[in-house]
Parts: C-alpha cells; sequence; structure tokens
C-alpha cells in the first residue's frame, strides 16, 4: 500500500505535466513543480509511517491474536490521510493565506461545539460525535492555528523585533483555542498548542526586553493561577508534573512505561516478543505509549532508526521553511515542522518518564484517525511550500 | 541534498533563528536518546529482569462502606470482613493440579472452577480471577495451610455488607446488587470496576455516592509465584460516610411485628420534621440474600410471590383512599360555602341519585346529622350530597391543595404520585364523559382516586401541624469515619395549605372525634391504660378493591375471597393538641379501617409514648405551664 502510494503521486503529476501548454496559467502544472518536488519528505514520511505500523501491528498483537480491526481502522485513516495530502499540495498554498481567517473560526466554532454536544470519556470532553466516526477537534486546531499566526505575521511590515503591543492580536489568537481546550479539560494539548505558537513567535522574532517582560508576566502570573484553581484542579496539575504521586495511576503506568524500555536493551525481545505492551502492563499502550512497544521489541536499535528517522524529517522541514519563495510559506512550513517536534519531545520524553504524562500523540506511530489524517495533511502542506519555492528563487 | 546553505535573500536575524531552532532540535534529541541509553543499557538488566516475572503489580484496597445508624445511634447496617479467593493464571504452575486442590479445599466441583477460569478475559494473565468471594473459617484454614505449596493463589480480606437484622426495614435500607455492564459504562469515572457492588435500591442506591467510599491500591513486588515480597507504594482506601437515618429502631420493629402475616405498609412520621420513624412494608425481604446470591429458584420465588415482597408498598403502592379522603371533601365544603359545619342532612342508609341508589356502609343509616358526626361516624350519605354539591372538578382542586397526586419527594427509589382524577382526565384517559354519579364515589374516596401511604402521612400531617406540608426526611446526618458531621439534612417544607384557619381547626376537632368520641369509627386507637390521657385523632377509611354487590351485608368480610375484599385505612396522630407522630396503616385485603388498621396503629402509638424521650416530655411539661 505504501508502495503504491509512492508511485501513484507522480504518475499523476507526471500526466498532469504533459498538459502543460495547453494553460499555462495554472501554477499547478509547471513542469518545475516536479522538479522541486520533495522526494526526500516524502520518502521519510512513508518511512515513519511504516515503522508505525509494524509497531502498531505488534501492540495489537496479544496472545496469539491481532486486534485487527483497529489495524484496519488505522490503515484506512492513513489512506484517506494520503487524499488528503495529496489534495494539500495540489493547490497553491496561496490559497491556505486566503482562507486563513475564516479555518480558523471554523476550528473555533468545533472547539466549542466539543464542549457542548461532545462525548465526555473518562471525565472530559474531546472528541465529537459525527455518526459513524468521531473525532477532535484540537486536533484540527493545530494546523489552523499555525496557517492564522503564519497570515498574520506574513502580511506584517516589519519582519522582526516585534513589540508588546503588536502582538496583542496573535496571543488572543493563541488563547481563545488554548482557553476552550482547557476547558475540555486537555491541558496537554492546550500546553502543546502554546509551545507551538511560542515557536512561530520566537521564530518572527520578539524585541528582547519585550520578551524579558512577558516572560516575567507570565512567570509572576502562575502563583495567582494557582491561587485561583481550585483543591482537585491542584492535585491534578500536581499529579501531571509528578507522577509518582498517583501510584496507582499514571506514576504505575510510567514505571511500567520505563520496565518496557529498558528491558528492551540494545537488541531488543524481537518482534512480537514484548510481554509489557501484550500483557497489558500498559494502557494505551497503542496510543500514546506507543513508543514502549518499538523500544522493548526492537531495543536500542530501534529507537534509534526512529529517532533518526524524526529528526531527519524534522531538518528537512526546517530546510523547506528556509527555502520557500515568501514569508507565508517560510511560517507555515516552520510551523507545521514545530507542531511535529513538540509532539515528538512531548510524546517520548513522557514515554521515558522525563516528562508529565499527558494524552499526546506519536505522529504517525500512534493510532488515532483524527491525528493520522491531521498530520498528513499538515505533511501535504509542507510539500507544498516546498515544491513551490522556485518563484522567487534566484 | 537537504539542508544546504542558507537562502541569500534571508536576512542575518532569521538566519540565527535558524540556526537555533536546529540546534535546539538536535540538542533534544540527544537528551531524548541519551535517556534511552540510560534505561536501555545502563539499566536495561534492572528492568529486563523486571519485565521477565513482570514483577511489579497493582493491587485493589477495597474501601469500607458507609455504616448506617437508627437516629440513637444503633447500627442498623455495617460490614463484615470476607475471605475472598482469587488466582493470578501466570504465577501458576500446573493450573490443573492446582484446582484440584482447591476444589478439595474448598468442598466444590472443579469444573465448577475451571469454568470460571475459562470465563476470565484472556490476554491478561496477571489479573486475579475470583474463584470465592466469601469463604468460610474452614475453607480458609485449609488453603492457608497449603498456601506455598500453591503459587498464584491469593486469599485476600475485603469488608462484605451485613445487615444486622435480617429483613429489618429493608425496603427503606435497600440492597446492594453487582454492578451491570452498562452501569459499569457510564460509571466508569466515578471508580467503579467489574465485581464492585453498589446501591440498588432505598437508602443504599439514594445515598450511594455517600456510603461508597474509595478504593485504594498498593504497588507491588512479587516473586516469581506471585507472592508478595514488598509493598513499594500504598494508598489507603477511604471508607465511606456513615448515615444516621430518621429511623427509630423500636418503633420500626413495632410496625413489622403489626404486619406480620399481612401484606401491607405502616409510615410513622413526625408532623413537625418530617423524620421517617418508621417504614414497614410487608412482606419483607431478607438483604443479605442480596449480598450472598439468589439461586434461580429462590429469586423466581420472591418475583412471583403474589403480595409482590420486592415492593416498598408504603412509596410505591397506590390505593383508593376511602373515607380517609372525606377530610378533603369537608374543608372543600366550608372553604366553598356548600354547607355550614351546623347544617343537618338526613341518612337513612340509602340515597337516589337517578336511577341508582347509593347506599351508607351503616345499613340502618344516621338518621339526622351534623358535619361534625358525619365525619365521626364517617357517614357516607352525608358525604354523597357534599360530592354532590361540590363537583369533581373543586373535590379535585382540594384535593391538590393537600398534595394529593403528587409525589412527597421523599428521597427513596420508584415513588409512585398517585392519582387525583378530574373530568378531563377521565375523557382522555377512557374516553368517556364524567358521570355525576360518579362526583359521589369521588366524595367517598373511591373511583378513580389513588394515594400512597407516605402521601396520606403528610397530608395528615399538615392538618395534624396546623397546615405546613413537611418533606419526609430519611438521612438527619452525613458523618464521616471519625463522627464529624459532613451534611446535616435539614427538614424541608412545601409551604402551607390553602385553607382557613377555621377549617383547620374544624378538621382537627373532628378527627380527634373520630377516636375520641362514643360513635367514632377509630376508637379501637385509643390507647390503653396510663397512656389514656393522651388524646388521639384520626381517620378509618375502607376502600373497596371491587363494586360492592348490591346486597352485600355490612361485616361480613371473611366470606369474601381475599383478593376482593377491601384495603383497610388508618391515619392518625397524637397528641392531638400538639402532635409529635402521625402513622398511617394501610392493609391490602384486611377488611374495616377501623377493626383492621386502627389497632395496628394503637400498636405502634403505643411503642412510641412508652419510650418517648424524655426531652420531648419536659418540652409538653413546659408547654403546659404557660
Amino acid at each position: 500500500m505504501v508502495l503504491t502510494a509512492l508511485f501513484l503521486v507522480p504518475s499523476r503529476a507526471q500526466v498532469t505535466s504533459n498538459h502543460l501548454r495547453i494553460s499555462e496559467k495554472c501554477p499547478m502544472i509547471d513542469r518545475r513543480l516536479i522538479q522541486n518536488f520533495d522526494w526526500l519528505l516524502l520518502l521519510l514520511t512513508f518511512a515513519i509511517m511504516a515503522v508505525g505500523l509494524v509497531t502498531l501491528y505488534s501492540a495489537l498483537f496479544s496472545g496469539g491474536g491481532v486486534r485487527g480491526s483497529i489495524l484496519t481502522r488505522q490503515i484506512y485513516w492513513l489512506g484517506l490521510g494520503m487524499v488528503v495530502m495529496v489534495l494539500a499540495f495540489s493547490l497553491d498554498y496561496q490559497w491556505l493565506e486566503r482562507f486563513a481567517y475564516p479555518a480558523y473560526v471554523i476550528g473555533i466554532l468545533l472547539l466549542m461545539a466539543v464542549l457542548i454536544f461532545g462525548k465526555t470519556v473518562s471525565g472530559s470532553k474531546r472528541w465529537l460525535d459525527l455518526g459513524p466516526l468521531v473525532a477532535q477537534p484540537s486536533e484540527l486546531m493545530k494546523p489552523l492555528l499555525v496557517i492564522a499566526l503564519a497570515r498574520f505575521f506574513a502580511r506584517q511590515e516589519k519582519r522582526e523585533s516585534y513589540k508588546l503591543r503588536e502582538l496583542a492580536l496573535p496571543a488572543l489568537m493563541v488563547l481563545v483555542p488554548v482557553a476552550l481546550i482547557v476547558l475540555e479539560p486537555d491541558l496537554g494539548t492546550a500546553a502543546l498548542l502554546l509551545g507551538i505558537a511560542a515557536s512561530i513567535i520566537l521564530f518572527v522574532g520578539v524585541r528582547p526586553s519585550s520578551l524579558l517582560v512577558l516572560a516575567g508576566f507570565s512567570l509572576s502570573a502562575l502563583p495567582l493561577f494557582w491561587y485561583l484553581m481550585k483543591g482537585y484542579q491542584r492535585q491534578r496539575i500536581l499529579t501531571l508534573l509528578d507522577p509518582s504521586r498517583d501510584p496507582l495511576g499514571s506514576g504505575y503506568h510510567i514505571i511500567q512505561a520505563k520496565i518496557a524500555v529498558g528491558s528492551g536493551q540494545f537488541w531488543g525481545k524481537g518482534f512480537l516478543k514484548g510481554t509489557q505492551g501484550q500483557l497489558r502492563f500498559i494502557p494505551e499502550h497503542h496510543t500514546d505509549f506507543i513508543f514502549t512497544v518499538l523500544a522493548e521489541e526492537w531495543g536500542f536499535v530501534g529507537a534509534l532508526l526512529l529517532l533518526a528517522l524524526l529528526l531527519c524529517f524534522l531538518l528537512r522541514g526546517m530546510s523547506v521553511a528556509r527555502r520557500s519563495r515568501d514569508q507565508f510559506g517560510a511560517l507555515l512550513a516552520f510551523g507545521i515542522t514545530a507542531t511535529v517536534f513538540w509532539h515528538v519531545a512531548v510524546n517520548i520524553g513522557m514515554v521515558l518518564g522525563m516528562l508529565p504524562v499527558v494524552g499526546i500523540p506519536l505522529p504517525l506511530v500512534s493510532y488515532g484517525g483524527s491525528s493520522a489524517v491531521v498530520t498528513m495533511a499538515s505533511i501535504g502542506i509542507l510539500l507544498n511550500v516546498a515544491m513551490r519555492k522556485f518563484v522567487f528563487q534566484k | 541534498m537537504g539542508f544546504g546553505p542558507l537562502n541569500s535573500s534571508s536576512g542575518n536575524g532569521d538566519r540565527l533563528r535558524f540556526q537555533v531552532a536546529v540546534y535546539l532540535v538536535v540538542s533534544i534529541f540527544v537528551v531524548l536518546l541519551l535517556r534511552i541509553w540510560f534505561l536501555q543499557i545502563i539499566r536495561g538488566e534492572t528492568y529486563r529482569d523486571l519485565s521477565e516475572n513482570n514483577r511489579i503489580r497493582l493491587e485493589d484496597i477495597a474501601p469500607t462502606r458507609g455504616i448506617i445508624y437508627d437516629r440513637h445511634g444503633r447500627i442498623l447496617v455495617d460490614n463484615r470482613p470476607a475471605f475472598k479467593l482469587a488466582i493470578v493464571r501466570a504465577d501458576v504452575s500446573d493450573l490443573q493440579q492446582t484446582l484440584d486442590k482447591l476444589s478439595r479445599f474448598l468442598e466444590v466441583e472443579q469444573n465448577q472452577l475451571e469454568e470460571k477460569v475459562r470465563n476470565a478475559p484472556k490476554g491478561a494473565p496477571f489479573r486475579p480471577i475470583l474463584l470465592n468471594r466469601d469463604m468460610n473459617r474452614n475453607q480458609v484454614a485449609a488453603v492457608e495451610t497449603h498456601r506455598f505449596n500453591l503459587p498464584g493463589v491469593k486469599v485476600q480480606i475485603e469488608p462484605r455488607r451485613s445487615y444486622e437484622r435480617p429483613s429489618f426495614a429493608a425496603h427503606l435500607i435497600g440492597y446492594l446488587g453487582e454492578i451491570g455492564e452498562a452501569q459499569l459504562r457510564k460509571r466508569q469515572n466515578q471508580g467503579y470496576k467489574l465485581g464492585d457492588y453498589l446501591g440498588r435500591y432505598g437508602v443504599e442506591m439514594e445515598w450511594e455516592m455517600s456510603l461508597k467510599g474509595q478504593r485504594g491500591g498498593r504497588q507491588v513486588e512479587a516473586d516469581a509465584a506471585g507472592r508478595q515480597l514488598q509493598i513499594l507504594r500504598e494508598i489507603p482506601s477511604q471508607p465511606g460516610h456513615n448515615l444516621v437515618l430518621t429511623l427509630d429502631t423500636q418503633l420500626q420493629l413495632e410496625a413489622e411485628r403489626a404486619l406480620e402475616g399481612k401484606a401491607g405498609a405502616i409510615v410513622a412520621m413526625d408532623p413537625n420534621t418530617g423524620d421517617i420513624l418508621a417504614m414497614a412494608s410487608s412482606p419483607a425481604f431478607d438483604q443479605n440474600q442480596f449480598v450472598r446470591g439468589f439461586t434461580p429458584s429462590e429469586w423466581q420465588a420472591i418475583v412471583d410471590h403474589p403480595q409482590h415482597p420486592l415492593e416498598n408498598k408504603a412509596i410505591q403502592g397506590q390505593y383508593p383512599l376511602g373515607s380517609t379522603f372525606k377530610p378533603v371533601v369537608v374543608a372543600a365544603a366550608l372553604e366553598e360555602g356548600v354547607i355550614e359545619p351546623e347544617t343537618m342532612l338526613t341518612c337513612n342508609g340509602e340515597y337516589q341519585l337517578g336511577n341508582h341508589v347509593y347506599r351508607c356502609w351503616k345499613k340502618r343509616g344516621h338518621g339526622e346529622i351534623a358535619l361534625f358526626q358525619a365525619v365521626v361516624q364517617s357517614c357516607d350519605i352525608y358525604f354523597y350530597q357534599l360530592g354532590q354539591r361540590l363537583g369533581v372538578e373543586r373535590m379535585a382542586d382540594y384535593a391538590r391543595r393537600f398534595r394529593l397526586g403528587s409525589r412527597t419527594l421523599v428521597r427513596l427509589n420508584n415513588e409512585a404520585g398517585g392519582l387525583v382524577p378530574t373530568a378531563r382526565w377521565k375523557l382522555r384517559r377512557f374516553g368517556i364523559p364524567w358521570q355525576k354519579g360518579e362526583d359521589l364515589v369521588t366524595a367517598i374516596g373511591q373511583g378513580f382516586l389513588l394515594a400512597t401511604p407516605i402521601q396520606m402521612s403528610v397530608f395528615y400531617g399538615a392538618i395534624a401541624n396546623g397546615g405546613v406540608f413537611v418533606k419526609p426526611r430519611v438521612v438527619m446526618r452525613v458523618e464521616d469515619a471519625d463522627g464529624g458531621v459532613v451534611n446535616k439534612v435539614q427538614p424541608e417544607a412545601f409551604g402551607r395549605i390553602d385553607l382557613s384557619p377555621g377549617t383547620v381547626a374544624f378538621l382537627q376537632r373532628a378527627l380527634e372525634g373520630v377516636v375520641q368520641e362514643p360513635r367514632g369509627t377509630g376508637r379501637a386507637a385509643l390507647l390503653p391504660g396510663k397512656l389514656r390521657g393522651l388524646r388521639v385523632a384520626g381517620k378509618t377509611g375502607t376502600a373497596q378493591v371491587v363494586r360492592a354487590p348490591e346486597d352485600d351485608e355490612e361485616g361480613d368480610e371473611s366470606e369474601v375471597p381475599y383478593k376482593f375484599r377491601d384495603h383497610a385505612w388508618f391515619v392518625t396522630y397524637a397528641p392531638a393538641e400538639a402532635p409529635e407522630i402521625v402513622v398511617t396503616v394501610l392493609v391490602e385485603h384486611g377488611g374495616h379501617g377501623g377493626s383492621a388498621a386502627a389497632p395496628l396503629a394503637r400498636q405502634v402509638m403505643e411503642v412510641y409514648f412508652k419510650n418517648r424521650p424524655k426531652v420531648q416530655e419536659a418540652k409538653l411539661e413546659a408547654r403546659s405551664e404557660q
């Protein structure tokens, strides 16, 4: 399936390129589009996806059988993701700039809809029930926020050294979805959204003095928030920061996750030979804790391979940002790369017991429909920016 | 390929920020990799060892459910330690041999145990499988003695619900049941797990959240045979909150004794606070049976029982009111000016309307009679005429003013609301218009009127206390395990009755007459001996189950088949001048209220006034001195 997709995409692009002379105006069928297509980025994407599917197969394997329905569903999701990816790189990304704000508003409305109509699962409302499937609007909000911020900063006259007053509007654009996600409550995703937004804003450039004021202000606001929180909310935060406070819940998961990772040693226990996941010592081992399955069965070698693939992907993403034709494209590519980076860092950091236990998936590896489709769409945008860099190329 | 030099069009700042971003990403990946190196290479041996025996496990610590006390602090429901037996499949070396031994120790068929193991969820060999929830002393001793040869077998102590007196206040206190799958899905985030018990009925259900407590647990390091080596971390369970009921054990026992061998209900309530002092429904059931579990035949016997033991007749049973409805008609007649208290009407035993003859319960008739005596002697002819003059709509209006037809909102599940019929209701329900004669029938509490015993307690309670509708209260206080008060349930009221004080005073006098007057129908409720001085008020009621045949002789109940016999009502309160207790008695198919229900009410009253707390006596003295 992965292979057919690999060949499907260029062949279709080649067909369209034959019509080059018929309609010159349409930028989609410019020969340079194919020349500039970022094959490496696509290859890295498929490689990570392949590692993900093999690991998911292990994670769903238990006592001689595989929970096939979940695996099939994930393959469908990734297939759908590929369709969305093709759509996302077909049209010039300037379209995204035009629809950045309406799309952002739709994202906000969806987040509100979740709070009102959402499905409550273990105490928080994160999913929207759409008949046969459930979707997580907070996943969608991540690229929508990136696009909206990219548009905002791309249209500004200045290129760096933003002052506090000039950052008020983008700050509002960030804080509204963050607040809505905190209300679900999904503190992990909210924090992730803050991290993505902060990356973009810092990348655009903030005046050093303003940065100091901002940092000082946020730090001094923390005790105030703490004071305003209710007892159980504080407890929740404390548990998040220190899982050992909850030895029957996340503290236990962390211990088992560490045992799973550590017991993999250098070469791993071998494909389908991991026990921690199969014996259900680790909950969520096919979603948020899937890295433990890889590390247990493939050892340090496997973990190193996945980390290397992810690192190459991120560096490639940043090079797309750097070589893009305009500021919007650069910010778009940088924001998407930052999104993937924060997911990877927070997810693996959490599994290794270095970061709080929050529900953040590992992109392209963890099971999850919304995450898979949104990630693929984002990569499509990244490919879009990469292949349309030529316009202003010197 | 890849990461070529920076685009020359970018400014210096851009270039710097790209570099910083790349360095940051790379260094964070290095940190992650170092951490993986530490876990897999440096500590790898240790973790491999821990994973091989899956040595670190979680064990639940079950919480102790809250204790239930009566109003004087007597324990009604407690917990006792129970020994449960479970096996962890992954730790068992030889499953057949182990089950063979266990079947001998437990004295059960081996295939029963095998079935339990087979039915356990697959793919989780470290999850304990429950084999026995409540081992007896011999079983525990046998298993414990051979513990060392039984790897993977666990004996754990767990608190179990224990009802101190079997079937005592069974309907009010309620019972527990194992959580069902649908419920589990709904309540998982409240901390319930498969196999948990939760309140299914009565106070146990309504106060589940207070009673249940919070589960604890421990992280345990086990050896290869599943034996516990050390406890790594432990979170103790939180016991549930204790409940102090408004119930008085002595009174409840007496009420249950009074109903023995009968079907019916008794409610004793303090009309000033709404405290339910006793609530008995007969026949009852043994709540411990719900903890132990029923055999299919036992369960079938309970469900098929013609007198419905699982139903709390005090709040779920809806009965025609009979003459206990008459105070409503009196109030309506006086308030609407249909008659004066002095109006004399004649009763010669029969009353003709159209071509139909309506009879008084007293065949010879009461003769010339005024309103007071009509109530005292429960003259039906007098009330037929009031009903004819008032019409159903006005009677229904006053019935609702006495809160008939609406639930009392006592915090117990499945309360029924009774029924106050109107012409519109009948037309909608049956498609037949209201008949004139039905006004007459309604006036003596027959026809479509229905009420529950607890509704009657609130209705008469309002007459007793001068017009306030109390909300019946079953739980007085919620206390934590150390006796600290968590929640005081305040008495509540639904406001005052919409009647003139004169009408209420007349009703009080008339109800007192029913018991105290020589020809009153409720004389059987007079308190005997030293308690004679306490003035009792009340009203009898005889509710027809089927329309009486025209030539029915009065008082020949024993010849009528049981299921066609009348329901007997008696609602009473005392002392008449400053009421402290309202007692409602309903005996299904008991016959006449005055003979079948009133003596039972007296029995309960007697116990109440014999044991009356000294405090209240002092209060009474203080009042008489004023």
